[in-house]
């Protein structure tokens, strides 16, 4: 609030002084409509500001100067020498009661009943209480030309690496402690002065986001929507230039999110979504851009009439438009004169379209990137250049190199070694728990192929889309460098954001954090829609399982169906006997398992399997709880227990494969049958179905027999089989009810399954 | 006549257009880029500078010059410094700028720089464009 006061206080001392001519012409000559204008448009002025700003004593002063002017306007009122004077004194008391804010004293404001009185048509020629003009402070604002402060900067860009250049060859000579001191005094001065002048420029984009919710509120009350929106990084710094151009792209952005993309609450209902749609808009300073992202859960653009309207419109032969791929399709929605949507409103419809946004973000040397999902919602991705970047940077080194990166991507800075940091190995991912939070970890000696690496820190690194940890040797030093573009050969390896000279006078390259989480090939999952929907609406597909930490203290998950139960035994009844450790429990012995030593406790958990023949244990350290295994399972590497690796709760977990289990147990009989499980790529069938009919004794495979024909195939309902591949067909479906006549199996409807397999290979079998 | 640069890479005798000279210096410690281009050899400060180290070797797909190689010839492209390492430098001319003979055949990297041919007491020699030396990429849209 404070900037806008200034701002407002420099804005009125700058016009009140370019108007004091006219009113002089005006007093002349009232009737010139002209200067009437300006001095109309000043109060004018002066009433919008006082009412954003609060100042209710400016603002009743200006109302009703402003009043009267416009009557005048309109022809109503005719000047005279008595309204001219007593307008011309409430511009003067604006001008003293600014000059009051601005140094902060008390105005007394007896006389402003008179002054506005005085407006009256009927009101006597009022004697001007022209109090000795006030103490003017001294202006504390100057309104600078960019340009100027554009040379400043680059100015003393130059500064800087002219005092490192000679700091370095002073370093490198006995030099008089005299002269050392002198460069002393100079750096300080030096680092005083870039900061000061990189402020000059810099402003927090906030001073573009904090009228957002106001305008999201009017917006969307004004087109009946409910809308959330949440706003993030509004302290990233941004050329104050910048914020100015990107203020009207926003804006329209804003407004077409609101308009265009979030549906109405009742379509929202019946999409199945939430009522209030969500807004998110966030700012992010990644290596020398700044990347807006404006993100809504509405309805996303709609390609096809996209099309259907250029060719509508003929903006392209129909060749070209079907010629067109994905990417050039959406862009479309950039093209002068097509909106998405074929009734114009009041708030989207005025001003600038799509295109006039791109030229301007382009002008600037931005970009715009759509992420386009339909029904789901649209992300506008805005890329701008941080022209001037004087970064602050974390040195780093690693196997023997250093290099920079930007101090805004790194969020912590953590020792390996310690409580706080823990790493896994799952599948072949390595994965860092830093205090409960799973990270991918990625070792930057790795990806840039440097030898002699002795990672023990890892720098969390945040990109757009996630955060990984990033493993070096050790964090040299933090520093504040002039970062300039490297050579396109250099920039092409897509790891570096640019380069640098720092004190030391050696080159440093500036890592690009997002650059290497795309080549270490890291994927992050991008959800617009908040979590708590996600939870709210379980999908059916899902098993139950119990979540447990296992004895090596991993996490690991089994499904329910294959746990009997879980109890508590005594390691006594526990024994390695006959090569195997066994549990003797009611009156039998039970093959146990366990992922490492059990130790010396006196009791254990274990979870009790059953397949319905043979029986094993498995002991754990605990179990946590009952969870929804998700669909996605990932595959494992090698060979073990494990049958696949599932998000649960964000968290990385192994699911374990109690076929594996089992299969240790059980000899292959010869009367096995073949049973093909055509697997559709999600794995489900692999680790799910799988360890069931094996335990039935089915022999499974994922690909066709070449030797020979199998028993049964099994395959999903939406995929074709090859028909000479399989004697017989089970079809499976997602949906627990059949639709009409499909003979098809729910899939987790397992005695069906079970049945229908014994029954497709028993006919097979017969001949 | 032209102004030519007569400089040694692998080995022979070359003529570099002035005009494509900044300066000529003896390089400091060079800086590795991991990853990038094998004819980039890394950054070295000049001055207040960063520039970019080509392996005119690699360049030319013959092999590596020698780590010891520290003359270099500085060229100026599309906005970035250049240090083009050459085996040694001789003396700066005036030259008649001539086509290559036809049915020349250069081999490897040097039919993509040679533009031309001088003649120095009676030896030919290959007018040899710095900026073909550079490694460029295409420019992700």
């Amino acid at each position: 609030m404070d900037d806008l006061l200034q701002e407002f206080i420099a804005e009125t001392r700058e016009t009140l002084e370019a108007l004091s001519g006219e009113i002089v012409a005006w007093e002349a000559d009232p009737t010139d409509r002209a200067r009437l204008d300006a001095i109309f448009r000043f109060v004018h002025t002066v009433k919008g500001s006082c009412g954003f700003l609060d100042l209710p004593r400016l603002a009743r002063l200006s109302h009703a100067a402003e009043d009267v002017l416009a009557a005048v306007r309109d022809g109503a009122r005719v000047p005279g020498t008595a309204l001219v004077n007593a307008v011309l004194a409430i511009v003067d008391r604006i001008g003293e009661i600014v000059e009051a804010i601005d140094a902060g004293t008390a105005l007394d404001d007896s006389s402003e009943d008179l002054l506005v009185a005085a407006l009256a048509e009927d009101a006597q020629p009022a004697v001007t209480v022209h109090a000795a003009s006030p103490m003017r402070t001294n202006s504390r604002s100057v309104r600078l030309n960019v340009d100027l402060l554009d040379r400043m900067m680059s100015g003393m860009s130059e500064m800087v690496l002219a005092r490192n250049e000679l700091a370095r060859r002073l370093r490198d000579e006995q030099v008089d402690p005299l002269v050392e001191a002198a460069l002393e005094r100079l750096s300080l001065t030096v680092a005083e002065m870039r900061d000061t002048v990189t402020r000059t420029r810099m402003q927090k984009i906030d001073a573009l986001f904090s009228a957002l919710p106001r305008m999201v509120r009017d917006t969307a009350g004004e087109l009946n929507r409910q809308v959330v929106l949440s706003v993030e990084g509004a302290d990233v710094e941004l050329d104050r230039e910048m914020i100015e151009l990107m203020r009207d792209p926003l804006v329209h952005i804003i407004r077409n999110a609101v308009d265009h993309g979030i549906e109405s609450p009742a379509e929202r209902r019946a999409a199945g979504k939430p009522e209030a749609g969500r807004l998110i808009v966030s700012a992010r300073q990644s290596g020398n851009q700044i990347m807006i992202e404006v993100a809504d859960d509405g309805r996303g653009i709609d390609v096809e009439r996209l099309i259907e309207k250029a060719r509508a419109q003929k903006l392209y032969t129909p060749a070209v438009l079907a010629g067109m791929d994905h990417a050039e399709r959406l862009d479309l929605i950039f093209h002068a004169g097509l909106s998405s949507r074929d009734t114009v409103t009041a708030i989207s419809g005025r001003g600038v379209g799509m295109d006039v946004v791109r030229a301007n973000i382009e002008q600037i040397g931005g970009r715009v990137h759509l992420i386009n999902q339909p029904g789901k919602g649209l992300t506008i991705v805005i890329h701008v250049p941080l022209t001037l970047s004087i970064m602050s940077t974390i040195v780093v080194g690693v196997g023997g190199q250093r290099f920079a990166i930007a101090r805004q991507s790194v969020d912590e800075i953590l020792r390996v070694r310690g409580e706080a940091v823990r790493i896994d190995t799952i599948g072949d991912a390595e994965v860092a728990t830093v205090r409960g939070r799973r990270l991918p970890l990625v070792s930057l000696g790795g990806v840039l192929g440097i030898a002699n690496l002795d990672e023990r820190t890892l720098a969390i690194v945040s990109t757009r889309d996630g955060e990984y940890a990033l493993a070096i040797d050790h964090v040299i030093d933090t520093e504040e460098l002039v970062v300039k573009p490297a050579a396109p050969a250099v920039m092409a390896t897509g790891l570096y954001a640019g380069q640098t000279l720092p004190d030391s006078g050696l080159p440093m390259l500036l890592l690009d954090g997002s650059g290497i989480a795309a080549v270490a090939g890291l994927r992050f999952q991008r959800v617009v829609t908040g979590e708590e929907e996600a939870a709210a609406e379980p999908r059916e597909e899902q098993v139950p399982a119990l979540l447990f930490e296992d004895l090596d203290g991993q996490r690991r998950v089994l499904p329910l169906a294959a746990i009997d139960r879980v109890e508590p035994v005594s390691t006594d009844a526990i024994r390695l006997t006959g090569g195997q450790l066994r549990l003797a429990i009611d009156g039998h012995l039970v093959p146990l398992y366990s992922a490492v030593d059990i130790g010396d406790r006196i009791e254990v958990p274990v979870l009790r399997l059953t397949d319905g023949v043979s029986e094993i244990a498995y002991a754990i350290h605990e179990p946590i709880e009952i969870v929804l295994l998700p669909t996605e399972v990932a595959p494992p590497r090698g060979a073990g227990p494990i049958a696949g690796v599932v998000i649960i709760a964000g968290e990385q977990v192994e699911l374990l494969d109690a076929h594996a289990l089992f299969a240790g147990e059980r000899r292959a009989d010869d009367g096995e049958r073949l049973c093909w499980l055509q697997t559709d790529g999600t794995g489900w069938m692999e680790t799910f179905l799988r360890p069931m009919l094996e335990a039935s004794g089915y022999r499974c495979v994922s690909r066709p027999p070449a030797d020979k024909q199998a028993d049964v195939a099994l395959v999903m309902d939406d995929v074709a089989v090859a028909p000479d591949s399989a004697r017989t067909v089970v079809r499976l479906r997602r949906e627990r009810s059949a639709t009409g006549g499909d003979p098809s199996i729910y899939r987790y409807d397992r005695p069906a399954l079970l049945d229908a397999l014994a029954s497709a290979v028993g006919a097979g079998g017969g001949r | 006549m032209d102004l030519f640069l007569i400089a040694h890479i692998a080995g022979r005798g070359v003529a570099i257009d002035t005009t494509q000279v900044d300066s000529v210096v003896d390089i400091a410690e060079v800086i590795a880029v991991p990853r990038t281009d094998a004819a980039v050899r890394g950054l070295v400060a000049l001055r207040s500078r960063v520039v970019t180290v080509i392996d005119t070797g690699t360049a030319l797909g013959l092999p590596p010059m020698p780590d010891t190689a520290r003359r270099a010839v500085i060229t100026r492209l599309d906005g970035h410094h250049y240090a083009i390492l050459v085996d040694s430098l001789e003396d700066v001319a005036l030259f008649d700028r001539r086509p290559l003979s036809s049915g020349l055949a250069l081999d490897r990297g040097w039919a993509a720089v040679g533009t031309g041919l001088v003649e120095r007491e009676g030896e030919p020699m290959l007018i040899v464009d710095l900026a073909a030396l550079v490694p460029q990429q295409a420019l992700a849209a």
